[in-house]
This record gives C-alpha cells, structure tokens and sequence, in this order.
C-alpha cells in the first residue's frame, strides 16, 4: 500500500475538482461531499490499521528519495488527527446540507471545504517544512473564501483581520524556512532533526525555533497571539465556524507538535519554558474574555483560545505523559467544540438569535437538544466521566510529575471558570424562562428535525464513549506519544530509503 | 477603454501570444518555461483582450466558464499521478511512453507533460476568473 | 553583495511593518506585499548567494565542471511568489468588497464584530 499516504491528499482533491465541474446540482455536491467525507474517514481508519503496530507510513512523491523529493509521513499522531478531520467532515457536510442556505451552496461551499481539507489533511502528512508552508496556504486560502463567503459586513470585518493577520504569520513563517534553509541546507523534518541534533549553531536555532512559534502560535491562537480569532470566527454562518474551530487552530497546534517534538527538541529549558508560560497565559485570557461574553458564538469562539492553552500546556511540559494528555485533548475537544458549535446553531436555527439575553426555555421546548449540549458542555469543562476529564487529568498529572505547580494551578482554575461559563449559557439558554418569549423559527417535521440533530447525536455519543474507552484510547495517545519522544524513529523511517 | 490602437493591436497580439503561450508550455520540460508561466500568457492575452473590448466580449470569446478550465486542470494534475501507481511506483512519478509517429520516428509523451499541462489551465482559468471578477465590478 | 542584501530586506521588513500599522486598507495590502517580498529575498540570500551555471548534467557528463549555483532557494522563492500572488489578488478583492460595504478604508472603523 505505496499510495496510502497520499490518499488523504487525493481524495478530497478529486472531490473539490468534481464539485466545481457540477457546480450547476447543489444536490450533487451533497451527495459528492458527503460521499468524500465518507472515504476520507475510510482511509484514516485504514492508515491508522496500517501503522498501530508503530509503523511509520512513508511515501517519496514522485520517487524521489528523501531529502530530496517532498515526503510524506504518516505516524500515530498524524493518523489520530487525519481520523478526526474525517470525522468532523462527515458530520459537518451532513450538518451543511440542512443548514446552510442555499446561494452559499451554489456558489461553493462544498468545493471550498473540500479544498480546505485537502490542505489540513496535507499538513497532517507532510513530512517537509516548506511543503507544510504550502499546505498552509491552501486551507487558508480556501478559509479565507469560506469566511467571506456571502459578504455581510461583519463576515467581511472578520476576514480583514483574519486574512491581515495570517498573512503576516505566513511571512514570519517563511522567514524561518528560508534562515533554516541556509543554516541546514534542507527542508526535510528528519534531516533538519539530524543536523540540529548535532548542535553547532545553537543560538540561531534558538531565534529560529521562537520564529516559528509566533508563526504557529498566531495560527493556532496563542497568547498574545490570538486576536483574530474572536475577532472573526463568530462572524460566518455557524457551519464554516463549526469547520474552522475543529481544524483550523488544530493544524497550527499540530504543527507545534511535530516542530517543537521532532526538530527544536534541543533547547527544551528555553524553549518549552516559553511554551508553557505561553499555554498559561492563554488559558486564563481566553476563560476570562469568555466571562464578559453573552453571546453563545462569542463565548465558544473565546473557549477555542483556552481550550489551545490546555493542548500546548502538554507540549510546555514535554515529557511522555504530558504529551499522552495533549493527544488525548485534541481527541476530545475537536469533536466537543464543534459539536457545541453545531447544538449552538441549531439554538439560533430555532430562535433566530445567539444572544443569551434574549434566549431562554428552551429546555422545555426541545429537551433532546439540551441534553445534547449539557453533555458536551460538562464534558469540556472536565466533569467525570466524560472526555474532557480524562483528558485534563493526564495533563494535571503531567504537571504534578513535573512540579510545576503554578501551571497546574491555572489549568485547575480555568477548569472552573469554564464550567462557570458553560453553566451561564445552559442557564441562560436552556433552563430559565426566555424574559419574552421567541417564536420557533423553523418548525421542522420531527423526521427532519432528527436528522438535522443526528450529527450531534453521533459526536455527543463519541464524547461519552471516550469516556468510556478511556483506557484503550489513552494506550493508543500514550505509543503516538512515545514516537514524538524518541523521534529517532520517525527519522530512520524517512531516511532509511524504501519507499 | 475604448482606443482604437489597443483594439488593432490587440486584434495582431492576440494569435501570437495563444501560440507563444503553448511554446513556452512545451518548452518548459528542458529550458526555462513550463505551465504556470505559459498559463499566465495565455492569460494575459485574454486580459489584453478584455481590457480592450470588454468583459462580455471576452467571455463570448473563451465560450467556457474559466472555472470549468481550473477543474479540469486539477483534474489533469492529479490524474498524471496515476499512471506510475500501475507499474508500482510512487504516485507522481514520472512515465513516459513512446509514441510512433510518421515513418519510423517516435516521440516521448510523459505524465510530467500533463500535469503541466494541468497546471497551464489552473493558472489560465484562476487569471481569468480574477480578470472577468474585477473587470465585472465596475 | 550580502550585506547589501541584508539591508534591503531590513528595508522591505520595516516598511512593510509601517505600511501595516498605517490603518488603511491599500497601505495594508502593500505593506503585506513587502513583508512577502522581504521574506523571500530572506530565502533567497540564506540560501546562499553564488554565482554558478544551471544543475543539469550536459549529455556524457558525470560531474559538474564547476559547482552550479542551488536551485532549490529560487524553487522555494517561485512557489511562495505565485501564493503571494494568488493570496493578494484576493485580498484586494475581499478589501474592495469591505470598503463598499463598509464605507471606509481606515481599519480602525471596522468595529462591529468587537464588543
């Protein structure tokens, strides 16, 4: 199975290309997306067969032997995070279909997310650093459309900082390519980790590596790096924010990941010191912004940034267990956010507005829908025995290890204002009376209504069985990270020629 | 925009940079070239075009839908992929076929060719899509 | 020739910053092409500057004469100019499309989203 690295890359290119030759049938751009969700997570589960055992799945594009062809390599971590894309696409085109209005359709939502995907999915696999930067570019590209896609004037406020800011990472970005180009002489991750290891350029590694986490860190919403992101992830239809706010952050976290574990692991008091000091700081800003909101988009969207600062925390701390715990909440909060994201737009497809202050009752209403979101919500803020706990607790047990006391502190502490938040909006939203009452908006036949939930349902069910499997899916992280820490591995299977 | 110089000009610049683009596409497998720069020729001659006449006129002209060109250059571009995966080869690895021409000579045909093509149309179809966005704005 | 180089890009980096910070929707997008620019001559001089024909083997041969100069910084360069290209072209779009809507182009006014 030569190809199976690539497949991820391949499939959703065909998809986009189909889309935009029938852009005249939105039905056969549902059927065309959905069906390519479908088989993007077919392969995932395929790639992950493939490389449970520890394998390293590698591909030479164009046989061309590393490190002079562009390689793709597939590990654990890059099959967790390409069987979650999966999962999310299939859930979020199922979503599109009922929600999204009909001139976005037409005018290329589904191609676009295809595009998007591809450009995730190649970030996930690539095994190069300026073929990274590409794959950068192309899901921006495609979330730059995405989220003017329509033209209403906050969407269009949003994109300006969006796209500003992001340009202005790439740059950062190809600045650090081309210093390590000259300093290295390669673009190969395996290669770029042997000659750093060898350690004669210490200082400018150093430079170069903090260029890269500001580059990463606006993309992955860091602190003080994140500004775009409230800025211009509410502003879309709910869809393209459910998309963005499971993917888009993520890739910049992966990236952080693979960098910081495989390449600049050399200088780790510095380094990783920085990155922790960073994660605190972005879990506690992102909680307490999330304080002040009363809008339900606004409130999520400044979550997402907490939320990342629990994710790079594990990074920050960097020894086996901690990064177990990163992988683990990556698992989890890909699937729990855009779920909230998506029961949030079923709310303002109900009520018409995402405004706390004028929602309410709407547990009465419609009682399955509540349930949807308190698990979710009681499952980010870390209540056992959902995800979230599970999740939070290796990453506080990390810390113990490690003493790091002050971080722990702030994780535990963010844990709580969370739930303070996630119980304002059920409070709020669902449980007390609605201070005038709202019409429902859109009063779907109940056959309808349980398929427009039933992508809900299913990422409320994974949520709970995370939980339950706890102990498998924590074996599974534990070996992903355990090939980040000993990435001797990962560079002989891309040296090592085959192929 | 209406001057009369442009639009003669453009009438007797118009054959040549369509024949000079596919030389430039063809060329690129050696020399310097290829199918971006090619694409971008064939491109500015219908920009050319549509600055000296106009948007409609254009679009008359070309008769498909630029983004219908985009597609079937990725199209292109990932089916020359495919090829070396049925001699077990690494996706996009380039194969070659000979083919017979008049009396006895041949000729090399390889996947690199079409995905260069490929990206000949990529590039024609997005310059133009661009081109016929922001010449429709005003 | 390097130092020379290195100020320009010093140049093209400071005034793609300024650019940036001068609240206006054009002066954005120039200051970003110049950050963009900057960053590849960045590639460009890193990658090493000699002078040294093209890296292809003449037919027979079996080593290069003299060392060629590397392609593979003006590749890099190539690819990030043609997505600077594409990503500008539609950021001038999308900054057309605001000041319509918008009616401004001075990026401080664009203050709806933030509360």
């Amino acid at each position: 199975m030569t190809l199976l690295p690539a497949l991820p890359i391949m499939i959703p290119l065909a998809g986009a290309v189909l889309c935009m030759l029938l852009r005249k049938s939105v039905v056969l751009q549902k059927a065309i997306a959905l069906a390519t969700s479908g088989i993007l997570l077919l392969t995932a589960v395929c790639l992950m067969v493939h490389t449970r055992t520890g394998t390293i799945a590698v591909m030479h594009v164009g046989h061309w032997q590393a490190p002079f062809g562009i390689t793709l390599a597939v590990d654990m971590l890059s099959c967790v995070m390409l069987l979650l894309t999966g999962l999310l696409a299939v859930g979020i085109s199922f979503y599109a279909c009922f929600d999204l209005d009909q001139p976005r359709m037409q005018f290329g939502f589904f191609p676009l997310m295809l595009i998007l995907l591809m450009g995730v999915n190649g970030a996930f696999v690539t095994g190069d650093l300026f073929n990274l930067y590409v794959w950068f570019e192309v899901l921006l590209t495609a979330s730059f459309i995405l989220l003017a896609l329509g033209g209403e004037r906050p969407q269009l406020e949003g994109s300006v900082k969006y796209v500003a800011l992001n340009l202005l990472s790439s740059a950062l970005f190809l600045a650090g390519i081309g210093i390590l180009y000259g300093m290295a002489g390669t673009l190969n991750l395996a290669e770029l980790a042997v000659v750093v290891q060898q350690g004669e350029r210490g200082g400018l590694v150093t430079m170069v590596a903090v260029m890269f986490l500001m580059a990463f860190g606006i993309k992955a919403g860091m602190f003080p790096l994140y500004f775009w992101l409230p800025a211009s992830y509410p502003t879309p239809p709910i869809v393209v924010t459910a998309l963005f706010s499971g993917l888009l952050t993520k890739v910049g976290v992966y990236s952080l990941i693979r960098v910081f574990t495989l390449v600049f692991s050399t200088d780790p008091e510095f380094l990783h010191g920085l990155i922790l000091v960073g994660a605190g700081l972005t879990m506690l800003s992102g909680v307490l912004a999330a304080a002040a909101q009363f809008e339900m988009r606004k409130i999520l969207a400044v979550h997402i940034v907490s939320q990342i600062g629990y994710i790079v925390m594990g990074l920050g701390l960097f020894t086996q267990l901690a990064l177990t715990g990163t992988i683990f909440y990556l698992i989890h909060i890909m699937i729990v956010k855009t779920n909230l994201f998506l029961v949030a737009g079923a709310v303002n497809r109900i009520k018409g507005t995402y405004e706390l202050k004028k929602l309410g009752g709407l547990y009465k209403e419609k009682p399955g829908l509540s349930i949807l979101f308190i698990i979710s919500a009681m499952s980010l803020a870390g209540v056992p025995p959902l995800s979230g706990f599970f999740a939070k607790l290796a990453l506080i047990i990390a810390g113990l290890r490690q003493e790091a006391w002050l971080i722990v502190g702030v994780a535990l502490g963010v844990s709580l204002l969370t739930l303070y938040s996630m119980t304002k909006i059920w409070s709020y939203v669902f449980w007390e009376p609605a201070p005038e009452p709202l019409p429902d908006l859109n009063p779907m036949p109940s056959g309808k209504w349980i398929m427009f939930l039933l992508p809900m349902i299913g990422f409320t069910i994974l949520t709970i069985g995370i939980g339950v499997f706890a102990g498998p899916i924590f074996d599974y992280a534990d070996a992903a990270a355990g090939q980040l820490m000993n990435p001797q591995g990962y560079i002989d299977a891309v040296l090592g020629g085959g192929g | 925009m209406t001057s009369i110089i442009l639009r003669t000009a453009t009438r007797y610049m118009f054959p040549p940079l369509l024949v000079f683009s596919i030389y430039i596409l063809l060329r690129g497998h050696h020399y310097p070239g290829g199918g971006f720069v090619g694409g971008l020729f064939a491109g500015s001659a219908f920009a050319l075009y549509t600055l000296a006449f106009d948007v409609a006129d254009a679009r008359r002209l070309i008769r498909i839908d630029p983004r219908d060109i985009t597609a079937a250059g990725l199209a292109a571009a990932l089916l020359s992929g495919i090829p070396p995966l049925f001699t077990d080869h690494a996706f996009l690895t380039g194969t070659w076929w000979e083919v017979p021409l008049f009396s006895g000579a041949t000729m090399d045909i390889g996947t690199p060719l079409i995905f260069d093509i490929g990206v000949y149309l990529v590039v024609f179809g997005v310059l133009l899509t661009l081109v016929f966005v922001l010449g429709e704005e005003e | 020739m390097e130092v020379l180089l290195a100020i320009v890009i010093g140049v093209l980096y400071g005034g793609g910053l300024y650019l940036m910070m001068r609240r206006n929707l054009i002066q954005l997008i120039i200051g970003l092409g110049l950050l963009s620019h900057g960053a590849n001559l960045l590639i460009f001089t890193a990658g090493g500057l000699r002078k040294g024909g093209a890296p292809i083997l003449a037919e027979g041969e079996k080593a290069f004469a003299a060392l060629p100069s590397d392609p593979l910084p003006q590749a890099l360069i190539l690819t990030a100019i043609v997505i600077s290209f594409a990503v500008t072209a539609f950021a001038l779009v999308l900054f057309l499309r605001t000041y319509e809507v918008v009616g401004t182009d001075d990026v401080d006014e664009l203050k709806e989203t933030d509360t």
